[in-house]
């Protein structure tokens, strides 16, 4: 795994094999052999060009920040949606829309894709395109000021802290 | 048991009748869009919960559902709200004050990141 040549090939196949044991359900010796040869035949095709894994961090500190990661991303989804639902039963509804931009210090395409994706399921805001380190943004309830940083404080920066734990 | 997997559903539901909700009353959208994509993904993981506490040995693919959904549904959210985007399509503004101070700024912000984008 140090070799940095065959680590894309180990990914690969251990999320294959993940998903087929959680797909397959059974730990019968036939079933495990085929997810072995299939994830393994997987692996070798395509790991070359998964270049979207490169960006992940495997440490056993790693594990538990996307655990904690997960954990804080559920919980601004749960306040995400109250929020939204006071807005849409709120009888004139309560938005201030604007576009905006926020800028994202995370180095890999995983990294951003997880952060766009975080953005869009959290309290008023829909990432709507990625343009190098710039995050486009639509904000439900815009405050009065308007600039990067504050946006980025705002909107970005508590993903990032637990994104960091395990992605460049 | 029974009851939590009830009550789970219900609140999945629920979500994703708000959902439904915000499509019709929101003004513009973007507005929908976000309206649409979070209200059903979290109604859709209580549904998925509901049904885990009902059926106790589907869990593991329950999970890798949950899992799919969570990461396609903003993904396909932003797709579409960047083709509209693209198209050009013009957002709602409220009359309260605060957009249209903003508004020079944000339409500047929009006009650098276009030209980043066809460049």
């Amino acid at each position: 795994m140090n070799d940095t040549s065959s680590r894309p090939y180990f990914l690969t196949f251990a999320i294959c094999f993940l998903l087929w044991l959680l797909l397959s359900g059974s730990f019968k010796t036939d079933d495990l052999i085929a997810g072995v040869i299939v994830s393994g035949a997987v692996s070798i095709m395509t790991a070359r060009r998964l270049s979207i894994l490169n960006g992940l961090i495997i440490t056993p500190g790693s594990f538990i920040s996307l655990l904690r990661y997960l954990w804080y991303f559920l919980v601004e989804l749960i306040k995400a949606n109250f929020d939204l639902a006071g807005r849409i039963l709120s009888r004139k509804i309560p938005i201030t829309p604007a576009i905006v931009e926020v800028q994202t210090s995370m180095q890999s395409e995983l990294g951003r894709l997880l952060l766009a994706n975080s953005i869009t399921l959290t309290p008023g805001t829909l990432s709507v395109d990625i343009v190098e380190d710039r995050i486009l943004v639509h904000w439900i309830d815009c405050p009065d000021r308007l600039d990067l940083e504050y946006n980025t404080t705002r909107i970005a920066k508590g993903f990032e802290r637990h994104l960091k734990g395990f992605l460049k | 048991m029974r009851l939590i997997a009830d009550l789970f559903l219900l609140t999945g539901a629920m979500f994703i009748f708000l959902g439904a909700l915000g499509l019709i009353r929101m003004p513009d959208v973007y507005n929908r869009i976000q309206a649409g994509t979070k209200a059903v993904t979290l109604g859709a993981m209580g549904i998925l919960t509901g049904i885990g506490f009902m059926y106790p040995q589907w869990w593991y693919k329950l999970v890798v559902i949950m899992g799919f959904i969570l990461l396609t549904s903003p993904v396909s959210s932003s797709a579409i709200a960047r083709a509209f985007y693209i198209a050009g399509v013009k957002r709602w503004h409220s009359s309260n004050d605060a957009t249209q101070k903003n508004k020079n700024t944000s339409k500047a912000q929009e006009k650098t990141a276009l030209q980043k984008e066809t460049s």
